[in-house]
């Protein structure tokens, strides 16, 4: 259905609408504008898209996307009206879990030989981890499996 | 009298000159789809069944992805086809409503939302930009002394925090191309927004997709826009970009009033 993006050199563009004009690419360009663009009336027939589990489902489209966005200062999310209600706090958590387990795992590397990375953890802080590590890699093994049967899912 | 079997389906408000929907065009339920005429405004509909469109069976529906699929495309197939004859501005995919004298009333409604919105589109073009990098690419050379006398151990962090550096490098490069290019290209536009990257399984990519775009443009700056793309696509090797378009203007129709809401 779509091309590899990554496939060399870029598309020859045509400027002109009529030259321009093709079928567009991809399902999740479509999707990110029906569904998260366009004006809002509220209708007869009050479907709250924010309500239901496709949105769970975007959710898991992006998540995978999220630290490295945060990394690269990209924060979006934090305007997505989608994300910024309830749904926001699982991402939020969902974040902040990964990242302490990444800080838990690097301390662990570290601490064996002392100097590296010791802006990662201090002592009580990786007690502190220890203790949460076991409900955290729980959890996290929980949403990647999630996202998983979603994966499973949603291929065409 | 008898029960209504069915449910109207919005897709696009267009100016009342518009004259009927583009032949042949059908909608989310294959069905033909029509024009509501209002008295400055007409909106794109389709008449859909209450037994796949009510609330509940909507909803089941909306859970499954391959029947989301369908009618998104659907949905957007409508409103690109009438964006070639007109200005259109595009609703929400599932709005929908029980009789036309609901969608009249909206019309009505909302006729300043409307047609501010149509102003701010007329004559433009929303073009789609995202760009992708090879992480790879982007990584410094590594620099790491080859003398080192240490012990394994120590070497291997060492390698390590060498590995963890480059990747935080690699990316705070990525995030400054991004913000060149998206500098770029909004100063050729009259509207410019950042949506989420995209999940690589959804959008089929490799690397990283650092910039995800869109741009409303003036018509007759098309051409230097698609220009601006190739010379940051040739400036920057280790950037790809690619161009989607023309969009009707999707990203760019929202009231200002509801996007401030957001903060709050």
């Amino acid at each position: 259905m779509t091309q590899p993006a990554w496939s060399g050199t870029s598309r020859n563009i045509g400027a002109s609408r009529e030259v321009a004009r093709t079928e567009p690419a991809n399902l999740a360009d479509i999707l990110e504008r029906v569904l998260d663009k366009g004006i809002v009336i509220v209708g007869d027939i009050r479907i709250n898209l924010l309500d239901i589990e496709l949105l769970t489902i975007k959710i898991r489209l992006i998540v995978a996307s999220v630290d490295r966005a945060r990394e690269m200062g990209i924060d979006w999310w934090e305007h997505d009206p989608a994300l910024s209600s309830g749904q926001h706090d699982v991402l939020e958590e969902n974040r902040r879990l990964r990242q302490r387990i990444d800080e838990l795992q690097a301390g662990q590397h570290a601490h064996p030989d002392g100097e590296i990375e010791s802006g990662s953890a201090g002592q009580e802080e990786h007690r502190e981890h220890q203790e949460h590590q076991k409900s955290q890699e729980h959890q996290k093994k929980k949403l990647e499996r999630s996202s998983h049967e979603h994966h499973q899912d949603g291929s065409p | 009298m008898r029960a209504k079997t069915s449910a109207i389906w919005l897709y696009a408000v267009v100016p009342a000159a518009q004259r009927g929907a583009p032949a042949g065009l059908t909608g989310v339920a294959g069905e033909p789809v029509r024009l509501i005429t209002g008295e400055r405004l007409s909106v794109l509909v389709g008449d859909v069944p209450l037994s796949d469109f009510d609330h509940d069976p909507l909803r089941d529906h909306l859970e499954d992805l391959r029947w989301l699929e369908e009618a998104a495309r659907a949905h957007h197939r409508v409103i690109d086809a009438a964006a070639r004859s007109s200005d259109v501005v595009p609703l929400r995919f599932a709005t929908l409503y029980h009789d036309e004298a609901a969608v009249r009333a909206v019309l009505s409604e909302r006729l300043e939302d409307f047609t501010s919105a149509l102003q701010r589109i007329a004559g433009r073009t929303e073009w789609g930009v995202k760009a992708y990098v090879d992480p790879d690419m982007l990584a410094a050379p590594a620099d790491e002394p080859e003398s080192d006398q240490n012990t394994p151990g120590t070497a291997y962090l060492r390698r390590r925090r060498a590995q963890r550096q480059g990747q935080r490098d690699a990316r705070q490069r990525a995030a400054q191309r991004a913000e060149e290019i998206h500098t770029a290209l909004a100063d050729l536009a009259v509207g410019a927004l950042q949506h989420p990257p995209q999940d690589a399984r959804l959008a089929a990519y490799r690397g990283w997709m650092i910039l995800n775009g869109s741009y409303l443009v003036d018509d007759e700056r098309a051409q230097e826009f698609a220009a601006a793309v190739d010379s940051c696509d040739q400036r920057f090797p280790e950037v790809r970009l690619e161009l989607s378009g023309p969009w009707p203007a999707y990203s760019f129709t929202t009231e200002d009033r509801e996007r401030q809401g957001e903060q709050s």
